[in-house]
């Protein structure tokens, strides 16, 4: 390796090469279509971006003491209202269960019918695909996109440009709008944000996400999904001979030739006609007919594309069809399509569910069975006890009274297995020091205080509890363990 | 070895992958082998952008470390000026707090819960700096040291707020302070013999139940002790005499500990703060040691206390 000679090849492999180090990304232009899969994109996309901008609106009744808006992250007072489910940081596991069944959702989805999420439900696809439709809808379809493209900077051309953009800011400005409304009372939010009175970071973070939408919807779209994301890595590893894509049946369409050719000499030609409908409907630019591919997002547009030409020509549809490769080869080799059922029960997809369902019926029944008051406690240890002047020992502890409920309690904070042992508070004076003591917490709200616990002269190191019960309807219960320290135990 | 399991390093055997038309990069581990598909231009593009602001960054903030001190940045940030810009911030939202403390008088902090709870925030982060050294962190002070706790219910000089704001202003024994807290124990080295001692330990004992009572010990101490320390032992808090019939002993209850108190005793001293913290932190430490459970109610303190004190003081050689 090290003679001259070794290195000179070396140094000629770097300066010859075929390709350039860089490439700039070409701008896709996709053609209009029409058809069953483009008509589910729309619904999809409808629902999609329905239920982002619409759910902070809903309102939720939960009293005078919570916010009434059903689906709110409020970070400041660190609660988190989903419906009728609140959560609070402790129980935060949840939000970790539903990331996780979220992940295994993604998964189960690709193993059934493969890059689904990809294809319609991703908000990269959406935006991208709202932004393509507002290029549409500013410069006309494909052929004239692209003629815009070529064509010199005329006046016209820059207006019709800066046109655009201002649309790509006025989406960008509703995606980072409607981001904000999540986490703070969205008609509140909306009043303040306009009349300057809102937080600095709702203006920024609205300024951020405007940006980011109009960089990545408008500008970086596919190369996103091709260079950024890591999604169709995973998936890669997880596709096998039974996962659906979007497949062109080469063994049907090739060898590929004109309508006119074809009909010279039927035999010598496939299906395709090369008329290169599905790559000029890719929203992300590619050839479906070179194979199962990291650009292809299985949106199924080709698909659609491919189908009305068929139909055209006189052909049956499916020269490009959701496929897996398994069925392929049975095609291929003229055996009967195995039916849809089979590829989507298969150990794998209901393995997957299991987990998946496992998982949410294990978060429902927490859900269901969580208290919603506690306490804990925390034993002062510097000191770890008072000698007093009659000889009685006194201990201080610090107690939290959890309220999860959205009015205030009272609750009963009773002294277990400390024989004589009394309790005061800094606001319920000595002189009322005894063995239970009753708080009022308020609504929605963890009640922490300082307390005293004295015992006789005499009293011995010991463990007891403190049993908090809630003076109400539901009489709930919590307990903790502590311990009370005395003279001669350290 | 060159090129073991591989033979794409030279020209001649150069290959294009057929279906993506790319070049492959020349090696190959296990049949695996990698395209040389070119990086976008934006790619190259981002990268250029976070080498300006690299630079941008280089000449705002300080970034290159030189021999004496690094480059300052054109924004002349500081870690410490920020620092001390937040500390700022922090002191002008206390100010308020401040001043409603400066304006009410100390015995009635305790009468508005909000303005307590503040004052004793505020005092216990000012305890942790100023008083932690001797009383401890948990203020249960040192028995060994002679440090006394102020955690529990005996008060040497008066456990009320507006008594240990003044112990907190004029200290104990603290010289050039005609105000201070003053008294002083005698020593009874060479003044009582041993067995002398050996009764007087053990009557002070017997006033807390921890001894027999015994006749030489009680006329000794009625002698020489309960002008102080009062007849049956609980001490006099105007000149600061221990209560001797409790069960909290400042340095000690063993009979040697007690022998080396009445022989040669050690006097505490606690300096006084007036004219090293301002008056209102003096009060949040007053709130503070007072809401630490031992905390009695205010008592109006007699005109003549100030008086008997300067007699006291006096009285010394």
């Amino acid at each position: 390796m090290n003679s001259p000679e070794d290195w000179s090849a070396f140094n000629k492999v770097k300066t010859e090469r075929a390709d350039p180090l860089y490439q700039s990304a070409k701008t896709v232009h996709n053609k209009r279509i029409d058809g069953p899969f483009r008509r589910f994109k729309w619904l999809v996309m409808l629902v999609t971006l329905g239920i982002y901008y619409g759910t902070p609106w809903i309102r939720w009744d939960r009293g005078p003491y919570a916010p009434d808006q059903a689906v709110l992250i409020d970070l400041a007072n660190r609660r988190f209202y989903m419906f009728n489910i609140e959560i609070w940081p402790h129980e935060f596991y949840f939000v970790a269960g539903l990331l996780i069944m979220a992940g295994i959702g993604l998964f189960l989805v690709t193993s059934a019918v493969g890059r689904a999420w990809c294809g319609y439900a991703c908000p990269q696809t959406v935006w991208t695909d709202l932004f393509q439709h507002v290029d549409r809808f500013v410069d006309g379809d494909r052929n004239a996109r692209v003629r815009m493209e070529n064509a010199p900077w005329t006046l016209g051309k820059l207006s019709r440009r800066v046109f655009k953009l201002m649309i790509y800011l006025f989406i960008g400005f509703w995606t980072g709008g409607a981001w904000i409304m999540y986490f703070a009372d969205a008609p509140t939010l909306t009043v303040d944000f306009w009349t300057g009175q809102a937080a600095a970071v709702a203006y920024i973070t609205v300024a951020i996400l405007t940006l980011t939408t109009v960089i990545l919807g408008g500008f970086m779209r596919e190369q996103v999904c091709i260079y950024m994301c890591p999604w169709p890595r995973i998936q890669t590893a997880m596709m096998d001979e039974k996962s659906l894509l979007v497949t062109y049946k080469d063994w049907r369409g090739e060898p590929r030739g004109s309508v006119k050719k074809a009909q010279k000499s039927p035999a010598d030609f496939g299906d395709c006609i090369d008329c290169m409908q599905c790559v000029q409907v890719c929203p992300t630019g590619i050839d479906i007919r070179e194979g199962p591919q990291i650009g292809c997002i299985t949106c199924a547009l080709c698909i659609d594309a491919c189908d009305k030409v068929m139909a055209d020509i006189g052909r049956p549809r499916g020269l490009i069809d959701y496929a897996t490769l398994e069925d392929c080869e049975a095609e291929a080799a003229g055996e009967p399509a195995r039916p849809a059922w089979k590829t989507l029960l298969r150990p794998r997809t209901l393995a997957y569910t299991l987990i998946w369902g496992a998982i949410g019926l294990g978060l429902l029944f927490a859900l269901g069975v969580r208290s919603h008051a506690d306490i804990s406690v925390a034993a002062d240890r510097n000191p770890p006890f008072m000698l007093m002047s009659d000889g009685s020992v006194r201990n201080s502890y610090t107690i939290k009274l959890r309220n999860m409920e959205g009015r205030p309690r009272q609750m009963e904070v009773a002294l277990n297995g400390l024989p004589g042992g009394r309790m005061w508070t800094e606001t319920i004076s000595s002189e009322n020091a005894a063995p239970r003591q009753d708080f009022s917490v308020p609504a929605d709200q963890t009640l922490s205080t300082r307390i005293y616990i004295m015992a006789p002269a005499g009293t011995e190191a010991q463990n007891f509890t403190l049993d908090l019960t809630t003076l109400d309807a539901q009489r709930e219960t919590d307990s903790s363990e502590t311990k009370f320290s005395a003279p001669g135990d350290n | 070895m060159a090129n073991e399991g591989s033979d794409t390093n030279t020209p001649a055997t150069k290959r294009i992958d057929e279906p993506t038309g790319t070049e492959f990069v020349g090696h190959e581990w296990d049949g695996i082998e990698e395209l040389d598909t070119p990086m976008p231009r934006w790619w190259l593009w981002t990268f250029y952008l976070t080498i300006v602001w690299g630079v941008i960054y280089m000449v705002l903030y300080p970034a290159w470390p030189l021999i004496e001190k690094g480059t300052e940045g054109v924004l002349g940030w500081t870690s410490r000026g920020q620092l001390a810009a937040e500390m700022d911030l922090a002191d002008q939202a206390r100010a308020s707090v401040r001043e409603q403390l400066a304006r009410t008088p100390i015995e009635q902090i305790t009468e508005d819960p909000d303005l307590l709870q503040k004052a004793v925030a505020g005092g216990s982060a000012a305890f942790k700096v100023n008083c932690v050294q001797c009383h401890g962190s948990g203020a249960a002070g040192s028995q060994t040291l002679g440090y006394p706790n102020l955690n529990d219910d005996d008060w040497l000089w008066g456990g009320d707020i507006g008594a240990i704001e003044y112990t907190l202003v004029h200290g104990i024994r603290q010289q050039g302070d005609d105000n201070t807290r003053f008294s002083a124990m005698p020593a009874y080295e060479g003044i009582f013999d041993d067995a002398q001692t050996d009764a007087m330990v053990a009557h002070v004992l017997s006033l807390s139940g921890k001894a027999q009572p015994n006749a030489v010990g009680a006329d000794l101490y009625d002698v020489n002790c309960a002008s102080c320390h009062a007849a049956d032992g609980t001490g006099d808090r105007s000149i600061g005499a221990p209560n001797l019939a409790d069960a909290i002993w400042l340095y000690g209850e063993t009979p040697a500990q007690l022998r080396r108190q009445i022989l040669a005793p050690r006097i505490g001293m606690m300096p006084k703060w007036e004219g090293r913290l301002d008056p209102v932190t003096i009060k949040m430490l007053a709130a503070y040691v007072h809401s630490l459970g031992g905390g009695e109610d205010f008592v109006e303190v007699s005109a003549d206390y100030a008086d008997a004190l300067t007699v006291e003081a006096d009285e010394q050689p």
